[in-house]
């Protein structure tokens, strides 16, 4: 019996997976890849499916892959700089094969929103020969989740299914054709030794000519496959994938005899022979995708190697932007450009808006920012003052070196603390490297808990050994919290909640060899800032490699405290609260000289510490 | 795009109108609603057009919504883009194409403007949130002036403070389903307030649903005494 309902791309994908018989799933999160484990972990027992959050992507593949040489359905998931943490494994893996079957979940960020490289992995899928799926929205996420199974199993080869922003956190009524996941097959042939297990020089020359053969014949498959479509009947050809092919449908609506659309689904490897026949008749072709101009480049290699006489428009000669995500409006401007240089008297035209965006009145910026009664606002602030000291004191500067996730938040105005951020766990080896080429200047890296233990913990080991003298502060806000409070192992619980082992964080770092190793509690102590203070001086101070621990607790996970309110009888209006911390429960009304603290105060009293007049007190009301 | 296909008054009166009554696949050929959310992260949007969404289903349409998740719910500005009607299409609304936009806060309705479409309609939450820190070059924050740009620029817009209204509920986190309700009680939704509620059953945690319910009733009535007129006395409440 089909069902009907409205799921996140994420969720489609996981119950895609599951009716598909996935055994075991692990990942690492990031936006906008995170909903997929976490739907999968909803139904985890029911279903008898190992769940995890790996410590970083590259132990989540080798992770499945083990699985999958057992004969096991597995899923990896993540995000698209997640898929470069993995590629060691991956390009490998693609030689050796799998039994059973291993899909790979990597969802792009075309805009990006919260991403650090637009990148693309239909190209990353091409460059590694694995085959990539593209859905455009979540019934397709779905039904493509199932099919890469399949094609993963048959072909014993890694799959890739590819999603954007706009595919994975889209809500649609998905169509599903089982109503309620069931149990999957509880076990697996299991692994049995073979040389094939083995990569060696030989092994991967013998396999070359095979992954290079089932490219062509995924090739050919693909040709066949419904998600590789064609509608219109007009002589200008447009080909698309993904979403943008959504918004070629909604743009071309009326224009059918203008227009012919040719949808690809399965991108990598290209369905050459259904592009051939598509391309028959055709004089000139538009090319509409984010991100590369991948299938712009797979059009023109086939239109060479076919003598087919196309003109080509796409991002190479300027018809669309080279970056960025699309809209509709993005791709009507597109097209009407082409057909202006094709010399066509009819153009598509825009809605008409009730106000253009260019009548506007100025509008404040909301600039995204640290939680009020964030505890890296606390941390950061104190290594601001510790610094300022240190310059005054003996003259030396000191450089803040950034991570990912929440706390490169810590670059915002006011309290401007990341100088660099790079990737997952460069901060500290970047110190290091600064270090070397600016020995009289102090070096300070910040590092999140779950960052610690994804990629932070070479980077400690490379500066103990190498003699780097950094301070590493780690900012322990017991959770995953930019990308919705997943656990990691230093929690002591599992992804499905059951208790585990807990990873000592300065344990770890002692461990490695770091001498001065201090644990600060940041909570809601009066005196926690100068706590903070202190031991960032002394830290600061210490002659190598040192490293504090600051034990705090997110804010997105605790019940807030009591709201703190500013007396105006005793408030002086210096500003100093709005101006040095950038609380967003702060604020200077417009035409007024006194603060006020609205409520989202969360009563971490950082600003009661800072008040030069003692104006900030408790107000007895609880949130 | 080809404005003129949007028929969002005719899809209005169906369902609007159509209280209670089963929905009927036919006469929803050709249907299209687009509605926008627009607020600061932590607002509820998601819930709101969740909610939305679902409320079309139940109602018998095809849906898409589509939202950013990630830094922007970090004091940002937040949107959520729901898309009713029979066609699949992408989940983004196109500029000037959104029929109805539900600004929980007045300078992220007044950022969205120019997705609402000419003669489509605006509910605002006047209840103003000002940005967190203000970074250098950022202008000004003057609600008051926004409101007033509003109410020049859009013809019927309906302002309240459905911050407060939702506080005197019991909550001021419900201000998301005061609005709905707003919007339900003038017919400004392709389907009908019991469909809302039932949805509000199933979506808001049991500890909180009399609270929500009694926010959206509590909009619906409100709306009936100001006669669908912006309310001049609630204009511009600071929150304080
Ligand atoms: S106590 Fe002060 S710094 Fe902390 S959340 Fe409240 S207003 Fe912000
Ligand atoms: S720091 Fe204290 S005195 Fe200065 S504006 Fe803020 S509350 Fe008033």
């Amino acid at each position: 019996m089909t069902e009907k309902k409205l799921l996140m791309g994420n969720e489609a994908i996981a119950l895609g997976a599951i009716e598909a018989g996935v055994q075991v799933v692990t990942g690492y999160p990031g936006t906008p890849s995170t909903e997929a484990l976490e739907t999968i972990l909803r139904y985890a027992d029911r279903c008898g499916i190992y769940t995890e959050w790996s410590s970083n992507e590259k132990v989540a593949l080798e992770t499945a892959v083990g699985a999958a040489y057992s004969g096991a359905k597995v899923l990896v998931t993540m995000k698209q700089v997640g898929l470069n943490v993995a590629s060691d494994p991956l390009m490998s893996l693609t030689y050796i094969g799998v039994k059973g079957a291993l899909v790979l979940l990597v969802a792009d960020d075309p805009g990006p929103h919260s991403s650090q490289t637009e990148q693309d992995t239909r190209a990353f899928g091409h460059f590694a020969n694995i085959p990539v799926l593209d859905p455009a929205n979540p019934q397709e996420a779905y039904e493509l989740t199932k099919l890469a199974f399949e094609l993963s199993h048959e072909f014993e080869i890694p799959v890739i299914l590819r999603t954007t922003t706009r595919v994975s956190h889209s809500c649609r009524d998905v169509e599903l054709a089982i109503a309620e996941p069931a149990a999957v097959e509880a076990s697996c042939e299991g692994f049995t030794k073979d040389r094939r297990w083995t990569i060696f020089p030989r092994l991967t020359a013998e396999r070359h000519p095979w992954l290079e053969n089932v490219q062509v014949q995924l090739s050919e498959r693909f040709s066949g496959l419904p998600y590789n479509s064609v509608s219109g009947s007009g002589k200008i050809g447009i080909i698309a994938s993904g979403v943008s092919a959504l918004y070629v449908k909604e743009v071309v609506k009326g224009f059918e005899g203008l227009f012919t659309l040719f949808r690809v689904g399965t991108v990598y490897p290209f369905p050459e022979k259904a592009a051939l026949s598509f391309l028959k008749g055709i004089e000139k072709l538009i090319v509409v995708e984010e991100l590369d101009p991948y299938l712009e480049e797979q059009a023109l290699q086939l239109t060479g190697r076919a003598h087919l006489p196309v003109d080509i428009y796409g991002k190479k000669n300027g018809f669309f932007p080279v970056s960025g995500e699309y809209n509709v409006d993005i791709v009507i401007d597109g097209v009407n450009k082409v057909l202006a240089d094709l010399g066509e008297t009819s153009r598509l035209s825009h809605a008409s808006p009730a106000i253009l965006r260019g009548e506007l009145p100025p509008l404040p910026v909301r600039a995204p920012t640290l939680c009020a009664g964030c505890m890296h606002r606390t941390v950061f602030y104190a290594f601001k003052q510790a610094a300022k000291q240190l310059k005054k004191d003996s003259q030396i500067e000191t450089i803040f070196s950034g991570d990912i996730g929440c706390y490169t938040l810590g670059n915002a105005f006011p309290l401007n603390m990341v100088d660099t951020c790079l990737c997952m766990g460069a901060g500290m080896s970047i110190a290091g490297g600064l270090f070397r080429t600016n020995p009289e200047v102090k070096q300070v890296a910040f590092i999140g808990d779950s960052t610690f233990f994804h990629s932070g913990i070479p980077a400690v080991v490379n500066a103990v050994y190498n003699g780097a003298d950094v301070t590493l502060a780690v900012l322990d806000n017991r959770t995953t919290a930019m990308t919705g409070h997943q656990p990691h192992p230093g929690i002591g619980v599992t992804a499905l909640g059951s208790p585990s082992k807990a990873i000592d964080i300065a344990g770890v770092v002692r461990s490695c060899g770091v001498e001065f190793v201090r644990i600060v509690e940041t909570g809601n102590l009066e005196n926690s800032l100068e706590n903070c203070i202190e031991a960032a001086k002394e830290a600061m101070e210490f002659k190598g490699p040192s490293a504090i621990v600051f034990k705090g607790k997110c804010v997105g996970i605790t019940k807030s405290g009591t709201r703190l309110t500013i007396d105006p009888e005793i408030c002086t209006g210096c500003g100093f609260c709005v101006k040095q911390l950038g609380c967003p429960a702060i604020f200077l009304p417009a035409g007024e000289d006194k603060p006020l603290i609205q409520d989202s105060c969360s009563g971490c009293g950082l600003c009661a510490q800072i008040c030069p007049s003692g104006a900030i007190r408790e107000s007895g009301v609880k949130k | 795009m080809k404005g003129e296909k949007a028929k969002s008054d005719g899809a209005k009166s169906d369902g609007a109108k159509s209280d209670g009554a089963k929905s009927d696949g036919a006469k929803l050929q050709g249907m299209k609603y687009d509605i926008l959310i627009a607020g600061v992260g932590g607002q509820g949007v998601v819930l709101a057009s969740r909610m939305l969404a679902l409320a079309a289903m139940k109602a018998g349409f095809r849906v898409s919504t589509a939202e950013t998740i990630g830094m922007s719910q970090r004091e940002g500005s937040v949107s959520s883009h729901i898309r009713i009607g029979d066609e699949i299409q992408g989940s983004l609304i196109p500029t000037g194409q959104a029929d109805l936009l539900i600004g929980l806060e007045p300078a992220e309705t007044v950022r969205n403007l120019p997705f609402l479409k000419k003669a489509g309609k605006t509910i605002v939450n006047s209840h103003s949130i000002p940005p967190a820190s203000k970074p250098p070059g950022s202008p000004e924050y003057d609600p008051a002036a926004l409101l007033a740009f509003l109410e020049a620029h859009v013809p019927g817009i309906l302002c309240l403070d459905f911050t407060q209204l939702a506080e005197d509920a019991g909550t001021y986190r419900a201000a998301n389903v005061a609005m709905l309700g707003a919007a339900v009680g003038i017919g400004m939704l392709p389907f009908s307030r019991e469909i809302i509620l039932a949805v509000l059953e199933t979506e808001i945690p049991e500890k909180h649903r009399a609270v929500n319910r009694a926010a959206f009733e509590g909009a619906i009535n409100k709306i009936k005494l100001s006669s669908g007129h912006p309310d001049r006395e609630q204009k511009v409440n600071l929150n304080v």
